[in-house]
C-alpha cells in the first residue's frame, strides 16, 4: 500500500500525506507557511514541483504563524501553517494565540507522532490540542488517512467562517503513512457548527428607531468590519446617518483618515476627538467591535449616556462587556446593507447634527495629533537620538503612499504600534497589518512577509522597534530566499519604549530592565565594527550593530540619525525592488505616545499631554438641544 | 456550594466524541465561570451526550455563558433549565457507622432512613450505607439529620435534569408533538 497513482480524478488510492496535499491543492490554497522536522516529513516527502501551491520555508515555527496571520489579514483568505511535533508546534502557541485573539483565519497543521506511541512521552511528542485548547476555535486530531480529506475542508469552513479563528489539526504520522482513498467531497460532521447569519428583525427595527431618535450617534468600527470586507457598506452608513466613525486599533484604515466622518482612533492612545464622541454621545454603534478594556477604559464609565447598537456576527460578544440595547447578529456587511435598506425605507433623513459636530471638529483643531517635539529637541541637544519618532512615521506615511497608494503597512507592538497607527495616515482597508489583542512583539517581520506573500503586487512597508526586531528579525533570511522583499523602518529608541513609558508615568522613572543597550546611547563597552561605512558617523552604536545585522540578511541599509537624512532615506528604500531594506531611524528614547488614558481609568480622563486633560471639567452645554 | 448564590442548571447536547468535556470544562476555567456540579451521561441517540451543568452568575449572566458554550463546535444545543420547570436529581452514598459510644445505633439509622425514604444498600458488623435520590436540599437535610452518627464517607454525583411536561431537550423532535424548546 501506499503506492501513489498521478490523476486526477477523486477517489484515488493515496497515502494520507498525498490525501493532504491534494486536499490543499483541492481547497485552492496558494501559499502555505512552514518548517519541517520529523513527525510531518511524509507530508514534505509529498511535495513535488508540481505541487499547485507554494510552500515558503521559514527560519522559526512562530514566523510561519505570523506570516500566515499577515497573508490572512492582507488578502482575506485563510493563512496556512504546516509544521512537526513537539517543540514546533509548540513554537507556534503564541501565533496561534495571537491570530486568534484577532479573530484572523488560520488552519495550522502540525505533525504528530504515531497514534500508537501517543502518551507515551514519545521523541518530540507534545499535547498540542490540549497545549493550545483556550486559544483556537477548534481542534483536531487525526488518526486514519481516511479522514484528512474531510476533516482538513471542514478546518478551512470553521476558521473562515462566522467569526473567523485559527484551527489547528494534528496530524499524526499514523494517518500519513496508511493509505485510503482520496474522497474531496465528503459531507461535512459539523452539527455543532451552524453561525447564525441575518439580524432578526424585531432587531433591526429596535436598530432602526434608536438611528432616527439619535441626536448624537457615532459609529465604532472595530475588527470585525474588516474580516466582513465591510468597508463600503461601513462608509454608505455614516454617509447616510451622518456621523463620526471612530476606529479601534484593528479597524484602522476600514474609513480613510481623510475622510470628513472620520475623527481616528478610539481607545488608550486614540485622539481627544474620539474619546469625546464616545463619551458624549447618546448613541453608539458598535459594529465588529469587542468592547476591549483598551478601547473602553473604566468599563462603567464609558459612553455613560449612549444607547448602545452592536452588530457582530458572534453572539456571544453581545452584552460580554456592555449592556446593549438593540443586538444585530450576522454578518456585518449584510447587517449594514439591511439597516441601511430599513433607514432608506423609514424615509429616514438624519437629525440636525451642527452642534455635535461643531463641538466634535472643535475638539479636532484644538488637539491635532501630538507630535512630541521637545523629546526629540531634548535629545539632540544632547547628542542621543535627535530625531522624533512621530515625525520619522509620518514621512514613512508619505512617501510609501506616494509610490504605492496600496502600501501594506505591518507594525510590531509597542509605542511605534501606536505612532503607526496614529500617524501613517490610514487610507484603505486591509492595508494595516498588526497584533492587536494579543499585543505579540516580533509579530512584524513574520506578518511582513506572509503580507508581501499574499499581495507581491503591493509594497510592504514595516514600522518596527528596536526590541521587536530582534525577536523575530531572522525571517529577512526567509524575505530575501523567497523573492518578497519588505521595507523595514526600524525605529531605534534603544529600549523597550512602552515599558519605559509607563515607567516614565507610573514608576517614578525607575528604569528597571528596559534599556536594550542598542541603539541612542549604545553600551559603555567597546564595540569593534568590521565594516562600519555605512554608519553614516553615529557616535553611538549598540549591540547588535543593526546596520551589520541587515547586511548579513543581504539588505540595503542604512542608519539616519539626523533630521535632514530622514526623507532622502525613505526615498531610497521607496526605490529599492530588489531586496529587503533595514532603515534604522536612531530616535528620542524618552518620546511618549500621547494622547493616554491610563489604565483602568475612564475615557473622561484621556490626557493629551502629561499634563492636559480636556474632557475633565468640561463645560458641556454646547452638545445641548 | 455557596447556598446565598442563586444558581442556574445548563443541560448541554453535545457530540459523543473523545475530549468534548474538556473543551466544556476547559471554557468555564479560561472564562472563570463557577461550576457548582457536573455530570455527563449518554443519551436516547448514541451520537449524543448530555452534560448537565450547574452554575451560578457571579462572573456572567447565564446567557453569556451559554452563549460562549455554544460557540464550542462539538456543542449542539445548550438549554437553561428554569428551576420550577424541571425535575432536578441528584444520587448520594452515605456510609454510617453503627457503632456510638459501643452502643449499636443502626436502628436509628435506619428509622432516618424510612422517614426520607431512602435505601440501605449495604449492611456490615459496624457500618451500613444508605442510597438517597432527590434534589440536592433533601440530601442536605439527610446528612444533617446523619449528624449526630459518625459518617464515614460521602459520596455524591453531580445533579442531572429534565424538563416537566412534554418539553423535550433533543435533536429530535420527541414522539407526539413536542415541541423544540431549545431556542
Amino acid at each position: 500500500m501506499g503506492e501513489v497513482l498521478d490523476t486526477e480524478c477523486n477517489g484515488d488510492f493515496l497515502d494520507g500525506s498525498h490525501i493532504l496535499v491534494r486536499t490543499l491543492e483541492d481547497l485552492g490554497v496558494d501559499t502555505v507557511f512552514g518548517l519541517p522536522g520529523g513527525a510531518i516529513l511524509a507530508v514534505y516527502d509529498a511535495l513535488t514541483n508540481s505541487t499547485k501551491f507554494r510552500h515558503i520555508l521559514v527560519r522559526h515555527e512562530q514566523g510561519a504563524g505570523h506570516a500566515a496571520s499577515g497573508y490572512a489579514i492582507s488578502s482575506g483568505k485563510p493563512g496556512v501553517v504546516m509544521v512537526t511535533s513537539g517543540p514546533a508546534a509548540t513554537n507556534m502557541v503564541t501565533a496561534i494565540a495571537d491570530a486568534n485573539m484577532d479573530s484572523v483565519p488560520l488552519v495550522v497543521i502540525t505533525g504528530q507522532v504515531a497514534a500508537n506511541l501517543i502518551g507515551t512521552d514519545a521523541f518530540q511528542e507534545a499535547d498540542i490540542v490540549g497545549i493550545t485548547l483556550p486559544v483556537v476555535k477548534h481542534s483536531f486530531l487525526v488518526t486514519e488517512a481516511t479522514e484528512i480529506s474531510r476533516i482538513v475542508p471542514e478546518a478551512f469552513h470553521i476558521a473562515a467562517t462566522g467569526r473567523p479563528g485559527v484551527v489547528l489539526v494534528d496530524i499524526t504520522k499514523t494517518a500519513m503513512i496508511f493509505s485510503a482513498q482520496y474522497d474531496f467531497n465528503q459531507k461535512f460532521q459539523l452539527p455543532g457548527f451552524n453561525p447564525k447569519q441575518q439580524p432578526e428583525h424585531k432587531c433591526l427595527q429596535a436598530a432602526t428607531e434608536l438611528v432616527v431618535n439619535a441626536k448624537r450617534p457615532v459609529i465604532l468600527a472595530g475588527g470585525g468590519t474588516l474580516r466582513a470586507q465591510a468597508s463600503k457598506e461601513l462608509l454608505d452608513f455614516a454617509n447616510l446617518i451622518h456621523a463620526p466613525v471612530v476606529t479601534t486599533l484593528q479597524a484602522r484604515g476600514i474609513i480613510p483618515d481623510s475622510d470628513v466622518h472620520s475623527l481616528g482612533m478610539i481607545g488608550m492612545h486614540g485622539t481627544i476627538a474620539s474619546a469625546a464622541a464616545v463619551q458624549k454621545c447618546d448613541l453608539l454603534i458598535a459594529l465588529g467591535a469587542r468592547f476591549s478594556d483598551r478601547v473602553t477604559g473604566k468599563i462603567d464609565e464609558f459612553a455613560p449616556l449612549a444607547k448602545v447598537i452592536h452588530a457582530d456576527v458572534d453572539p456571544a460578544e453581545i452584552g460580554k462587556n456592555r449592556v446593549v440595547d438593540a443586538p444585530l447578529f450576522g454578518d456585518l456587511k449584510d447587517t449594514l446593507a439591511l439597516l441601511i435598506e430599513s433607514l432608506t425605507a423609514a424615509k429616514y433623513t438624519p437629525q440636525d447634527r451642527d452642534s455635535w459636530w461643531n463641538y466634535l471638529e472643535n475638539l479636532q483643531m484644538k488637539y491635532p495629533l501630538y507630535l512630541d517635539d521637545e523629546h526629540a529637541q531634548k535629545s539632540a541637544e544632547s547628542g542621543m537620538g535627535a530625531l522624533s519618532p512621530q515625525s520619522v512615521i509620518q514621512k514613512v506615511g508619505q512617501i510609501a503612499k506616494k509610490y504605492d497608494e496600496n502600501a501594506i503597512f505591518v507594525s510590531g507592538v509597542g509605542q511605534h504600534q501606536m505612532w503607526a497607527s496614529q500617524f501613517l495616515g490610514h487610507e484603505k482597508p486591509h492595508n494595516w497589518v498588526q497584533s492587536a489583542g494579543l499585543g505579540t512583539m516580533g509579530y512584524a517581520i513574520p506578518a511582513a512577509l506572509g503580507a508581501k506573500a499574499a499581495r507581491q503586487e503591493s509594497t510592504v512597508w514595516v514600522i518596527d522597534g528596536d526590541g521587536c526586531f530582534q525577536m523575530t528579525n531572522q525571517e529577512l533570511a526567509t524575505c530575501r530566499l523567497a523573492g518578497l522583499p519588505i521595507k523595514v523602518m526600524l525605529i531605534n529608541n534603544g529600549t523597550l519604549g512602552m515599558p519605559r513609558q509607563w515607567q516614565t508615568l507610573l514608576f517614578n522613572k525607575h528604569y528597571s530592565q528596559t534599556d536594550l543597550h542598542d541603539g541612542p546611547d549604545g553600551w559603555s563597552g567597546e564595540v569593534v565594527y568590521g565594516d562600519g561605512e555605512e554608519k553614516g558617523g553615529s557616535p553611538n552604536s549598540g549591540i547588535p550593530d543593526f546596520v551589520t545585522l541587515a547586511k548579513a540578511y543581504d539588505c540595503l541599509t542604512i542608519q539616519v540619525t539626523r533630521p535632514e537624512e530622514v526623507e532622502d532615506a525613505i526615498e531610497k528604500a521607496a526605490q529599492e525592488n530588489e531586496r529587503s531594506v533595514v532603515i534604522e531611524f536612531v530616535v528620542a528614547k524618552d518620546a511618549l505616545v500621547f494622547p493616554m488614558v491610563p489604565a483602568g481609568k475612564s475615557n473622561n480622563s484621556i490626557m493629551y499631554t502629561p499634563t492636559v486633560q480636556p474632557l475633565l471639567n468640561e463645560e458641556s452645554e454646547e452638545l445641548d438641544g | 456550594m455557596a447556598s446565598d448564590m442563586k444558581t442556574h442548571t445548563l443541560s448541554i447536547l453535545v457530540e459523543n466524541k473523545p475530549g468534548v468535556l474538556t473543551r466544556v470544562a476547559g471554557l468555564f476555567a479560561r472564562r472563570a465561570f463557577n461550576i457548582h456540579s457536573l455530570a455527563v451521561g449518554t443519551t436516547e441517540d448514541v451520537k449524543v451526550s448530555r452534560i448537565t451543568i450547574v452554575t451560578d452568575e457571579s462572573q456572567a449572566p447565564i446567557e453569556q455563558i451559554a452563549l460562549q458554550l455554544q460557540k464550542l463546535i462539538n456543542v449542539m444545543k445548550v438549554h437553561v433549565l428554569v428551576d420550577d420547570k424541571a425535575v432536578h436529581r441528584e444520587i448520594m452514598l452515605v456510609k454510617v457507622n453503627t457503632e456510638q459510644n459501643g452502643v449499636c445505633v443502626r436502628p436509628e439509622i435506619i428509622a432516618i432512613t424510612n422517614l426520607f425514604r431512602v435505601k440501605v444498600v449495604d449492611v456490615a458488623a459496624e457500618s451500613i450505607t444508605i442510597e438517597a435520590t432527590g434534589k440536592g436540599s433533601k440530601l442536605e437535610a439527610l446528612v444533617q439529620a446523619l449528624l449526630p452518627y459518625k459518617i464515614l464517607e460521602i459520596v455524591r454525583s453531580g445533579t442531572i435534569a429534565i424538563s416537566r411536561g412534554k418539553d423535550i431537550i433533543s435533536l429530535h423532535k420527541g414522539i407526539g408533538e413536542a415541541p423544540d424548546v431549545a431556542e
